[in-house]
């Protein structure tokens, strides 16, 4: 009797990945058309137009992905069609309930810009042949990432909106840089942690099981902190300081296998919740609203959180039906509170099914940074997918009071060019890494390298040799 | 528009929402388990080995690339019997050439993989052909190859070093079949 340990072989997968396609396609075409039916009682005109478009462009990107990145993940791009897809219909929904029919309604100005996105993913996917590449600019990301960050803040050029002041305005555009700077700021982490990880986890003193990093080691950590608590305060804006910090903890421990680093993460974050929360009055209106939302003194401070969820009850197990709920009644319905507008109008069910997107979507970014065997792409692939999970985490477990409702954008789905675009973005720089993961090796001599992927404690073992004689 | 059709409608998009998910996540299964563990004779395997694409180009973790199947058996007694009758009084080539290496102890316990003729390299480094998980060994730990008809262990000058039959592994010894090499816990055979 003998045992073999064989890798099942990479498949490409790419026809996989374009049916997932048509199939998602299909679903945002089938809810736009459910939409337009309970709405109006009739066919979407550009229903061909809009739908060809739509499927024109994905079925494009999945040729740039045969052609230049063969074994990228198959399920990353299907998962963000749809729920970019699934974003436009409730977009489109309360364009309708507001009484914007076609091109003057936000639905449009977003259908526009996941075309942007798309082909400026396919042209990441297309110029980038090796991540690896970027660890060159490490620096650099670095420089443009905090640029970006206090952008908003340079005189004339920021503008401040519902509180926070993370927009540039030029001209009629407004745009969110804080969203690009996730992306710089996540290249930046990868590169100076894959260089750095072995000063911050070997040195230390151990106390109590943690071993705890020298004094001087504390220099990056500290650096990370008082940037994000600078955009706490100046920018007002505690949901990108959240993410930016949650990040750079992330990645560092990841990077070094020690726990310690997220204790002081966590330690340095309440310290400095604590201290903003008794500092600003806007972060005590914000949790008392979490606190109480159904309380004199909240509702007359702001009755969204309380009509959110009301909303999401209304919805129910199975939802009110697409065009058949009142979601418009909620402010910021198409942005923050997206994610309500859709439990109202899908229900309960609806909602799992969108929240197990979300989780497959990191999953599959988690994946490739297991599968990757550079210790760059591995960071990056694993900042990029946790910086989803992360926001999706802060901005659904804001409106569903989990957390203090903090300014963040569901991604994928929440309306706002700017936030697509990043989102699309990490879907490319993902796709782009997962292809060196999944490729399959040259086979090698036998005795150097035979890099073989994701098994830490495995066998290969040759099926056609033979053990016996 | 009807009411039904509109309930029938809006409960059909939850449906094709979890139909989405579910083939996403059966496109997923076949990454989680990335590994087939298989138990089977030898016998059977000569039948399913003609079943396997020779070469195919998707395929990951061969060492060499494979032999067609059929000469491989044939191929091996002329070449012992010519590597016994040169080594002579060797001790390793004494008991004959082996054609396998199982993990007796350790972790890995069970696991069998065939010499190939390139060799194969033992290790914890992912890149070797056999990946141990044992605190005591190297990277790079040892190296079992093909010289003139013969089977040799080499210690890569690991950190904890190799014994072959209790003694330590210091340079590259000729091993056969019923050498047994111990690594850390970890306590390989040479099968024949």
């Amino acid at each position: 009797m003998t045992t073999t340990v064989e890798t099942i072989p990479t498949k490409s997968r790419r026809n996989t990945e374009l049916l997932l396609l048509l199939f998602a396609v299909a679903i945002v075409l089938f809810a736009w058309v459910d939409t337009e039916m309970a709405n109006r009682g009739a066919v979407p005109a550009g229903l061909v137009a809009i739908g060809g478009g739509l499927l024109t462009l994905v079925v494009l990107f999945n040729l740039v992905l045969r052609w230049k990145a063969s074994y990228a993940d198959p399920l990353l791009l299907p998962i963000a069609t749809l729920l970019n897809g699934l974003g436009l219909v409730m977009i489109h929904r309360l364009d309708l309930a507001a009484g914007d029919y076609g091109f003057d309604g936000d639905a449009f100005r977003q259908l526009i810009w996941t075309g942007v996105s798309i082909v400026v993913a396919g042209a990441v996917l297309w110029f980038l042949r090796d991540h690896r590449t970027l660890r060159r600019y490490t620096y650099t990301a670095m420089a443009a990432g905090v640029l970006l960050l206090v952008l908003p803040l340079v005189p004339g050029l920021g503008s401040e909106q519902f509180g926070s002041r993370i927009w540039i305005r030029l001209g009629s555009y407004s745009f969110q840089p804080g969203e690009i700077a996730k992306i710089a700021l996540a290249i930046f982490f990868a590169g100076y942690l894959v260089q750095a990880r072995d000063v911050l986890s070997l040195a230390g003193r151990k106390v109590l099981g943690f071993t705890f990093p020298r004094g001087r080691d504390l220099g990056p950590i500290m650096v990370a902190w008082l940037i994000s608590v600078a955009v706490l305060v100046f920018e007002k804006d505690l949901g990108s300081s959240l993410l930016f910090f949650g990040l750079f903890v992330a990645m560092l421990y990841v990077a070094t296998e020690r726990v310690s680093w997220i204790a002081i993460g966590l330690v340095l974050f309440a310290a400095g919740a604590y201290t903003a929360y008794l500092l600003f009055p806007h972060l005590q209106r914000r949790v008392m609203l979490w606190l109480d939302p159904f309380s004199a003194a909240s509702l007359e401070q702001s009755d969204q959180l309380a009509k959110g969820i009301m909303g999401m009850a209304a919805g129910g197990l199975f939802g009110t039906g697409l065009g058949k709920g009142r979601p418009w009644l909620v402010s910021m319905a198409e942005s923050d509170f997206i994610l309500p507008s859709l439990a109202e109008e899908l229900g309960l069910t609806g909602v799992f099914a969108i929240l197990v997107l979300y989780g497959l979507f990191v999953q599959r970014g988690l994946r490739t940074a297991l599968g990757v065997r550079d210790g760059f792409g591995k960071l990056l692939a694993l900042g990029l997918a946790f910086s989803v999970a992360l926001q999706v985490f802060v901005v659904i477990g804001g409106v569903t009071r989990v957390i203090p409702l903090t300014g963040l954008t569901t991604p994928f789905m929440s309306l706002g060019g700017s936030a697509l675009l990043a989102n699309w973005s990490i879907t490319a720089l993902l796709l782009r890494i997962s292809d060196q993961a999944r490729r399959p090796v040259p086979e090698g001599d036998g005795l150097h390298a035979i890099p073989r992927r994701r098994h830490t404690a495995s066998v290969a073992a040759d099926t056609q040799a033979v053990s016996r004689p | 528009m009807s009411e039904l059709t509109l309930t029938l409608m809006r409960l059909g998009l939850l449906v094709m929402l979890w139909l989405f998910v579910f083939a996403v996540v059966g496109v997923l299964r076949s990454d989680l388990f990335g590994t087939r563990v298989s138990r089977r004779t030898a016998r059977r395997r000569a039948t399913q080995r003609s079943a396997v694409p020779v070469g195919s180009p998707a395929v990951t973790g061969y060492a060499t690339p494979a032999p067609p199947s059929p000469a491989a058996p044939s191929a091996r007694p002329p070449a012992s019997g010519r590597a016994q009758a040169r080594a002579g009084a060797s001790a390793g080539a004494a008991r004959g050439i082996p054609t396998s290496v199982a993990v007796t102890d350790g972790r890995l316990a069970g696991t069998v993989i065939p010499l190939t003729p390139a060799g194969i390299l033992v290790g914890r480094n992912p890149e070797c052909s056999l990946v141990l998980d044992d605190d005591y060994a190297s990277g790079r730990h040892l190296r079992l190859f093909l010289r003139d008809g013969a089977w040799w262990a080499e210690d890569l000058g690991s950190t904890n070093g190799t014994f072959l039959d209790s003694a330590k592994l210091t340079t590259a010894q000729q091993v056969g079949v019923g050498s047994v090499l111990r690594i850390g816990r970890t306590v390989l055979e040479l099968h024949g």
